[in-house]
């Protein structure tokens, strides 16, 4: 399973790249979506896959049992998600007005900053 | 400790809130304003003060122990980032009154500012690699919306590469995060510090590093990275450039300092050897850049990234001294640049534009204004006996001890062409004579009514007060500097404070 994740992260960055490389940038809002996407899932993966239980504590005991599941890098992606989710709302609104303002979605003519 | 470490953060947090429920009433947000960060200024002092009594000091957040929960800790360097994060946001609260227009006021500029604050005041004091990550988006969103506010073309299009460059390097600090949990099982600070040292593994342990200068050089504009810097940094207005230009890449420059004397610190010779690398082509790449500009606005941010490269130096020297100099000069550094950048603003209102060409004969109309921007590029440059001299001869000294003979000519190079392009700068504006349709623009000027005036420029006099107060008397914050750097060296009182000493 661990295989099977580290490539899908690979492909992932890697298409994230690719995808804001590309002059449009509408495809830079997805590219940076699929880079969020692909830091979590790396997240994911690098702590270890596991099918154990919830780490909840049953009464009577002080540790959660041997075995299961480790909360923190699921409560690191879930804040992860959470940033990324308003960071890219802006981002796709940000696009929308600079698409209106400069009449073209080509990155190649956002050069009124460069002079 | 617990309300001494967190009233920084909470104090202008509250005040952003308060301000937001004052929507309406412009004057009313105003006062807020100037009152959190003023609070947070005090409270940052009462910080310096507590560590420069007791050491480091720390607190756990719910009373979660370390290293399980949250901790904020304070050692001198987080301590005076704080105290120097209060005062320019003070200063540039003070001339946000007369000098941004007010549809920006009343569009939730003092709100977002003080959440800026707090993000950076949050960034210096965590002591948590995850916990960093969160300060550094409520800082960065906060600056998006700071930067769109307006909705110039130039507003938008600067935005978009800073928002892309921010986001892919939030999505890198992430992964680095991840692979460090995944590795050591820990992210807090002093804990990875103890784990870093006792793991075997020094690929996968090069690898976090180097990810983790590349995010840490994206925020701090080092040399390969720096390119969104000169190409956002003048697009929003005056107050909003300062504030960056002040404080968002010293928290870059912080946490290259941080990770770079807590957690990398098994191969130094490799990891350091890169930073003294990148050290001196960003000075020179900086100050290059800052000869070639006719906007002063664009002129300062170039060297603003040059400025960066000093700091770095002094972390690739990686010597107690090297280190000290390094945090005076990134002092004041941090408290010119804001300065700087407020006074192009008055250029602005005095000479009609901000493009050297169209300037000329300021310093017949406006002599104070002369001197107000002179002080501050003459500490840029390093001429005795402003306080940019005194942190570049510790930074020259240390690289001549440490027989990093290659760096310490760099640096020397890089401040000439820094002092040439300043001098071109202050005789273009100032000196020359006055081009056609100067004196049009000038009626302009006379129109600012005194309030107006009054809020501009008393907060950058009491700025260029202290930067002349850091060259003259240096003594006793060059010693805080010196304390500062001495104790990055020496982690222990950090790990101590963090995790007990009864580990």
């Amino acid at each position: 399973m661990e295989l099977i994740l580290s490539i899908l992260v690979g492909v992932l960055f890697a298409a994230a790249l690719y995808t804001m490389l590309r002059r449009s940038i509408v495809r830079l809002a997805i590219g940076l979506t699929l880079l969020s996407h692909a830091a979590n899932l790396l997240i994911f993966t690098v702590s270890g896959v596991s099918r154990a239980g919830a780490p909840i504590i049953p009464d009577g005991r002080e540790t959660p049992l041997i075995g299961s599941s480790d909360p923190v890098p699921q409560a690191l992606i879930l804040t992860a998600i959470v940033i990324s989710f308003g960071v890219l709302a802006f981002l796709l609104v940000l696009i929308k007005r600079v698409y209106q303002s400069v009449g073209t979605d080509d990155s190649d003519e956002l050069t009124s900053t460069e002079r | 400790m617990t309300a001494e470490l967190t009233a920084p953060i909470i104090l202008p947090f509250l005040a952003a809130a308060l301000a937001m429920l004052a929507w309406r009433w412009v004057a009313v947000q105003r006062w807020i304003g100037v009152t959190g960060a003023a609070a947070q200024l005090a409270s940052g002092i009462v910080l310096l003060a507590a560590t420069r009594e007791e050491g480091v000091v720390a607190t756990q957040i719910g009373s979660w122990p370390a290293p399980f929960g949250i901790t904020l800790v304070a050692d001198l360097l987080s301590a005076t980032m704080v105290v120097i994060t209060g005062l320019l946001g003070l200063a540039v609260v003070a001339f946000s009154f007369g000098g941004l227009d007010n549809r920006r006021e009343s569009f939730g500029y003092y709100p977002l500012l003080l959440i800026l604050l707090t993000g950076i005041a949050g960034a210096f004091l965590t002591g948590d690699l995850f916990n960093l990550f969160v300060w550094f988006e409520v800082m960065l969103i906060a600056s998006f919306v700071l930067l769109t506010l307006g909705g110039e073309r130039a507003q938008l299009e600067g935005a978009l590469k800073y928002v892309t460059v921010n986001l892919v390097s939030s999505a890198l600090f992430l992964s680095s995060v991840g692979i460090i949990y995944g590795v050591t099982g820990t992210l807090n600070m002093a804990d990875l510090s103890e784990r870093l040292r006792d793991l075997d593994e020094p690929v996968l342990e090069t690898t976090v590093a180097m990810l983790l200068l590349v995010v840490f050089g994206i925020k701090a504009a080092v040399f390969p990275l720096f390119f969104w810097l000169p190409a956002s940094y003048h697009a929003p207005p005056v107050v909003v450039s300062a504030i960056f230009a002040g404080l968002l890449t010293k928290v870059g420059v912080y946490a290259l300092i941080r990770t770079f004397t807590l957690l990398f610190v098994d191969d130094v010779g490799f990891t350091h050897g890169i930073l003294l690398v990148v050290a001196g082509l960003t000075m020179v790449v900086g100050a290059v850049g800052a000869v070639t500009q006719q906007d002063v606005r664009r002129m300062f941010s170039f060297l603003v990234i040059s400025a960066v490269g000093y700091m770095v130096m002094g972390l690739g020297l990686f010597t107690a001294v090297a280190l000290g100099a390094a945090l005076f000069y990134l002092f004041q550094d941090a408290i010119a640049k804001t300065t700087l950048f407020l006074v192009s603003g008055l250029v602005r209102w005095a000479g009609g534009s901000y493009r050297l060409e169209d300037l000329g004969g300021l310093y017949r109309t406006s002599p104070l204004l002369a001197v107000l921007f002179l002080v501050p590029a003459l500490s840029l440059a390093g001429i005795p006996p402003m306080a940019g001299f005194v942190a570049k001869i510790g930074l020259v000294d240390a690289g001549l001890a440490g027989g990093q003979y290659l760096v310490v000519a760099l640096s020397l190079l890089a401040s000439v062409i820094t002092l040439s392009a300043v001098s071109i700068a202050w005789a273009e504006a100032f000196w020359k004579a006055a081009p056609e349709g100067a004196s049009i623009r000038l009626e302009d000027h006379r129109a600012r009514s005194r309030g107006e005036r009054v809020s501009t420029f008393v907060p950058v006099m009491a700025l260029v007060a202290i930067v002349v107060a850091l060259g003259l008397a240096a003594q006793p914050v060059l010693e805080l500097a010196l304390d500062a750097g001495a104790q990055l060296m020496a982690p222990e009182a950090y790990l101590d404070a963090v995790l007990g000493t009864d580990r």
